[in-house]
């Protein structure tokens, strides 16, 4: 099965955000893969050890120093791999722009499947799977936290999380999917696996010469840091039943939750 | 003149309030609400609508609406939509319009503006307010072309009764099945009369702390105590544990809440379960440690064994009843 997955390099969680117009400050920022296209690239991998055929593109968007998030999958396992560097086109990309860039390079690519992370935990926008699977004119499945595919490659069974539950999907491939948590415990990249990861093709392409001709349909006007929450009134009282009391007082009086 | 066209979720036979949030949302702004609302059985409902101000209605019925089909949802709205052509369209970002409106915007080459938390209508643009960075910071985003596509998440605007035409009228979609290449096989919804964690207004959430599976039944009876509109959460130290099924995950890798009140039992506030909760408009902790970082975001803070407190604070909390 031959598969492709989109991965974007994001700021850890753990980093302190500054924000500067608009957008953020990038000194001091450790990059990673996004959380979610782990699940991805593990997905790709385990699909095609299962199938024992097949290759694994990796595709991202994104500046110079995206190469380390791409050099990680390919390090996870993924054969090649698609560079849409592109500094100028990146920064001001929105989901929909993401979305027509990643669609030009797969469009070039052979696959059965695509898989995407559920959001990006950079721009929480969580739009790019549905949009690129529009730009491609296959299906989408979203939330994706099982996947099994059918021996002859015609199709897919998936789990996807529902509100209040989970539904089984049957696709036609090729299709898009997007991982949520508990699709698969993504591996980490071994010690051969990140020295195979230097000799491994990266094709480095712009926007222009994948021939996109869509810009960003959003723009974002301003950052801004939340409004620091009063770091709260502690409840005084001798002892946990008094501390109740007072809490139960200001649940109905003030909070009038009750 | 073009307004703003409302997508009305349909979850077990009824609107989800969310819903109706935007529709008194979209009330604010001026100008004609008109309503699409599908599913089976969603003529019957189309009525509710008006009742918050939605001046048109359109309704798509039938028993191929049975079930969220994106495809098929998908290509009746947009029929709908291309037809009333209105310069904003707005959906509650529930977990359903969190896959439907991407999908939309791109069907008609537009752009969309995910979970907003707040709206201002600056001349002809909707200034949309959203979290980004896991809540760390906020994005004033803006449309670049009509229509504007906008997701709103859950519990950000109230919901006001208002005074609309409300008229109603059902359209006859033609869907073009063979696009429509998804089958849902079968779906397993938990059975529970309590609302989703992304729609309720009081939220009970326990984490590590709770020591086991079984504790959580008293975070259940507080949540009671608070009547139909209040669930249980948990962090991901408990799901993980297996204590909780992953549906009341709160976080960045579970479910983005913003509920009146948050009440967090033997939760440390890692900056991923605040990601999930932070803009909860009043925030509870009870927590031994008085160093646990939810104390810095909560709003109200008990320092002391959860065990203690929580059977206390449910006896009193009793004595309003
Ligand atoms: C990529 C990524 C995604 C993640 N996504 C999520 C997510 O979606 N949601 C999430 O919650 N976490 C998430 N996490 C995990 C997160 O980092 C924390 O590990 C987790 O939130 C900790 O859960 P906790 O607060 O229940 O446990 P702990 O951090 O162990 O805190 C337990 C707290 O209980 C208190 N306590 C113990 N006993 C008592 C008692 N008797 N009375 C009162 N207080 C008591 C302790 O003082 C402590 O503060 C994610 C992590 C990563 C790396
Ligand atoms: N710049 C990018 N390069 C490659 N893939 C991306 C990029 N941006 C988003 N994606 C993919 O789309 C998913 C959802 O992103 P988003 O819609 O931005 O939240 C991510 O998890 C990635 O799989």
């Amino acid at each position: 099965m031959n598969t492709v997955v989109c991965i974007k390099q994001v700021p850890d969680t753990e980093t302190l955000i500054k924000v500067q117009g608009a957008g953020i400050v990038q000194d001091g920022v450790k990059w990673v893969m996004n959380p979610y296209d782990e699940f991805a690239v593990e997905e790709a991998l385990r699909q095609k050890e299962k199938m024992k055929a097949g290759a694994v593109t990796v595709v991202s968007l994104g500046p110079d120093r995206a190469i380390e998030a791409i050099r990680t999958a390919l390090a996870m396992g993924a054969d090649t791999a698609v560079h849409i560097n592109d500094a100028a086109f990146a920064e001001k990309a929105d989901p929909y722009a993401t979305a027509a860039a990643l669609a030009a390079a797969v469009k070039g690519l052979t696959y059965d499947a695509v898989f995407v992370g559920k959001q990006a935990i950079d721009d929480d926008a969580g739009q790019v799977p549905a949009m690129l699977g529009e730009m491609l004119g296959i299906p989408v499945v979203t939330m994706v936290i099982k996947f099994d595919v059918a021996d002859d490659k015609s199709k897919a069974t998936v789990t996807r999380e529902v509100e209040g539950g989970v539904a089984v999907i049957e696709v036609p491939l090729p299709a898009v999917f997007s991982a949520q948590k508990g699709l698969n415990e993504p591996r980490y990249a071994s010690l051969p696996g990140i020295m195979k990861a230097k000799k491994k093709p990266v094709d480095a392409k712009t926007a222009a010469a994948l021939g996109v001709t869509e810009g960003p349909k959003t723009v974002v006007k301003e950052m801004s840091l939340p409004p620091a929450r009063q770091a709260g009134k502690k409840i005084a009282g001798d002892d946990a039943a008094a501390k109740a009391k007072e809490l139960a007082r200001i649940l109905h009086e003030d909070v009038k939750a009750v | 003149m073009p307004g703003t066209l409302i997508y009305a979720e349909v979850q077990k036979g009824e609107i989800k309030k969310g819903s109706f949030e935007v529709v008194s949302k979209a009330k604010e702004f001026g100008g004609e609400v008109a309503a699409c609302i599908i599913g089976k059985g969603a003529e019957g409902l189309a009525s509710q609508l008006a009742k918050f101000g939605a001046d048109k209605i359109y309704v798509v019925d039938g028993p191929e609406y049975e079930n969220y089909v994106p495809e098929a949802f998908v290509q009746a709205f947009v029929q709908v939509a291309k037809t009333v052509n209105p310069s904003v369209i707005l959906a509650s970002a529930t977990a359903q319009g969190k896959d439907f409106v991407p999908a939309v915007a791109a069907r008609l080459g537009v752009g969309a503006v995910s979970d907003c938390v707040d709206l201002q209508k600056n001349g002809d643009k909707v200034v949309a307010k959203r979290p980004v960075y896991a809540g760390k910071a906020y994005a004033m985003v803006e449309c670049v072309a009509d229509p504007q596509v906008i997701a709103v998440r859950p519990n950000s605007f109230a919901v006001k009764e208002a005074a609309g035409a409300g008229a109603v009228e059902k359209v006859a979609v033609s869907l073009d099945a063979s696009k429509i290449k998804a089958v849902v096989k079968s779906i397993e919804l938990a059975q529970t009369n309590e609302p989703d964690q992304t729609e309720a207004e009081i939220i009970v959430s326990g984490g590590r702390g709770m020591k086991g599976p079984e504790n959580f039944k008293m975070l259940e009876d507080l949540a009671k105590l608070f009547g139909p509109t209040a669930t249980t959460g948990a962090s991901r130290a408990a799901v993980d544990a297996g204590w909780r099924a992953h549906r009341y995950q709160v976080g960045q890798t579970g479910k983005t809440v913003s509920p009146n009140l948050y009440i967090a039992c033997g939760i440390s506030g890692a900056i991923q379960h605040l990601a999930g909760m932070s803009t909860a408009k009043v925030i509870v902790a009870i927590n031994k440690d008085a160093e646990a970082p939810i104390f810095t975001k909560a709003d109200y803070g008990v320092v002391d064994d959860l065990f203690n407190v929580v059977p206390a604070l449910i006896d009193e909390i009793k004595k309003f009843k």
